[in-house]
């Protein structure tokens, strides 16, 4: 029944494509710089994001310093040992970030699952694995590059406004390369959550709520009074940030957090999100 | 060439794909006739690999899709013009295509000229019309130049000029060499269109030939008689063992027998026939017989 009965016989030899070129992961890369960059909302969003979190943390140091004359001399005192070099990047900006580079990372995946360009992209190129893997890293390196630019401009601004007698600091000061570092990291760590919880949960405003509830309302309602409570708030990304800016140890929490552990907590989470993406999104049927 | 073997599709207890078997060879347009439902679009999902099936193969040219790194050289598929994301240029849609394959970006100049949509490439693709996305999924699958095409229902929103230019261009590709499968659930874009058929039903196949063949095989001839001696014609066309039905208006409708026949019988009986004219059923006519008892999603009660 297959088609030996043509009465119309092929009117031209079978064409035959020119030789492929080999399949390159840079093609991948550029095209998925070029699917980022060509949706109009993403520049203006970080654009607007980077400017937000700047403005965030140069308003800290500058009403700072102009509340400076009137705070008593011990008040002065411990805002220069403790106050000055946070400012540089303050915790609203950093759970800005989070939820910021996170919403890029999610739509990163979902503008292709939710219209279904994520069927094109597969057809054009069948390693699925491979489409992931050029995303996760045009995703962290642009979410990284955001992380250095908007946490170096702040640390700049900020140290040079509260520079002299109100404690701004150099870069070698003692915590200031980790917390410029840890809230460099936060962007990409943020991103790929991001990415990640597109890739498993696939609906744009269930995505977003989960993004906000991880970067602001988790770290800010569970107490860590108990054990439990502690490993739980202590293994959420905001709350490593929070434990890798401070200068000094922890005094009168019972289950405190330690530097290390807080790094950790940024690696488990990219790990784990990488693995969710490259895992979970090449398996399903498109 | 494309080769389906036993290729079965299940989503829990229903059977969207049963144990299809078929080949579409190079040189024709193939279409891939069924009423909706009938399995067609998982079909092509699954010849692209973008489907698993649950037991089977399909192959493109000796491989299957999904093993191979780059599609966009070996096959070219619009398979829902919805597949693109609104907020991009048409320009910048395919550019990002292009490259991920290492389409040189001159193509993409290229394709967008050959589907007419020049003037179109740097609006947005969610302001295009229905039959402009069609469009645009046509020059996505024409990228790679590959010798393989994928169609799903690729005629929906074109306006008559579309219409006639995607027809011309599945013959041109045909034409060159490639192997063309457009799918359809209309009978009548595809009599004009494709060589062969592939018919499918409730993801079965249900006829693998020609057009040609397809037209006999469920057409019942017909042989419209008018003449001033009815009864006498009718008893001796009956008496030839045909089947005759006599119209409120005299006209009469033989079935069984040839016109020649006919003519000779009416002749031998001295009768006079004012008009003799043999109706072929349309393809129309025998995709509804064929897949009439496989309609998924029937109206009514009849199915």
């Amino acid at each position: 029944m297959s088609a030996q009965t043509n009465t119309r016989p092929a009117t031209a030899g079978t064409y035959e494509p020119p030789a492929e070129p080999s399949a390159k992961f840079t093609d991948l890369l550029a095209a998925e710089w070029i699917k980022l960059w060509s949706l109009r909302s993403i520049p203006w969003f970080i654009l607007l994001s980077a400017l937000a979190t700047i403005g965030v943390n140069a308003n800290a140091a500058r009403s700072a310093r102009a509340d400076w004359p009137s705070w008593t001399p011990d008040h002065q005192a411990y805002y220069v040992r403790y106050g000055a070099l946070p400012d540089a990047f303050t915790r609203p900006a950093a759970a800005w970030v989070l939820l910021a580079m996170g919403a890029v990372g999610a739509i990163a995946i979902l503008s292709e699952q939710t219209s279904g360009l994520l069927r094109t992209t597969f057809g054009a190129v069948p390693a699925r694995r491979e489409v992931i893997a050029s995303k996760v890293v045009v995703i962290s390196a642009v979410a990284a590059g955001f992380g250095v630019l908007v946490v170096a401009v702040s640390f700049w601004l900020d140290e040079a406004i509260l520079a002299g007698k109100y404690g701004g600091v150099s870069i070698g000061h003692p915590g200031a390369l980790r917390l410029v570092a840890a809230s460099a990291l936060l962007a990409p760590v943020g991103a790929l959550v991001g990415l990640a919880l597109g890739a498993v949960i696939r609906h744009s405003v269930a995505t977003m709520v989960t993004l906000f509830l991880l970067a602001f309302i988790l770290p800010t309602t569970i107490n860590d009074n108990t054990h439990l409570s502690a490993v739980i708030t202590n293994a959420l990304p905001f709350r490593a940030w929070t434990r890798l800016i401070l200068q000094s140890t922890i005094n009168g929490q019972p289950f405190p957090s330690t530097i290390g552990g807080a790094w950790t907590v940024y690696a488990v989470w990219t790990a784990v999100a990488v693995s969710l993406a490259l895992a979970i999104v090449p398996k399903r049927d498109q | 060439m494309i080769e389906v073997s036993n290729l079965t599709k299940r989503y829990g207890r229903t059977i969207a794909v049963n144990d299809l078997s078929f080949i579409v060879r190079s040189g024709h347009v193939t279409g891939f006739l069924g009423p909706n439902g009938a399995g067609k679009s998982t079909t092509l999902r699954m010849i692209l690999g973008l489907h698993a099936p649950s037991s089977g193969t399909a192959t493109v040219d000796g491989c299957e899709c999904r093993s191979r790194r780059r599609g966009l050289r070996r096959v070219g598929a619009l398979l829902d013009a919805g597949d693109m994301h609104g907020g991009r240029t048409a320009h910048n849609h395919l550019r990002f295509l292009a490259r991920s394959n290492a389409i040189p970006r001159s193509r993409v100049d290229h394709v967008l000229r050959e589907v007419g949509l020049t003037a179109a490439a740097n609006r947005r693709i969610g302001d295009f019309s229905l039959g402009m996305r069609q469009r645009l999924g046509i020059a996505a699958a024409l990228l790679g130049d590959p010798p393989t095409l994928l169609f799903d229902e690729p005629l929906n929103g074109l306006d008559p000029e579309g219409v006639l230019f995607v027809r011309g261009l599945l013959k041109r590709l045909a034409t060159e060499g490639r192997t063309v499968f457009v799918s359809s659930h209309l009978m009548a874009e595809m009599e004009h269109t494709a060589d062969r058929l592939i018919v499918v039903g409730r993801g079965a196949l249900l006829a693998d030939e020609t057009v040609a063949e397809f037209a006999a095989r469920g057409s019942r001839h017909s042989v419209e008689v008018r003449t001033d001696d009815p009864t006498t014609l009718v008893a001796a066309l009956t008496a030839e063992g045909a089947q005759v039905t006599q119209a409120p208006d005299g006209l009469l409708t033989v079935t069984a027998v040839e016109a020649v026949r006919i003519a000779k019988i009416a002749a031998a009986r001295g009768v006079l026939v004012h008009e003799l004219t043999t109706r072929t059923g349309s393809l129309e006519q025998a995709f509804m017989e064929l897949t009439g008892s496989s309609v998924e999603y029937a109206t009514g009660e009849g199915a």
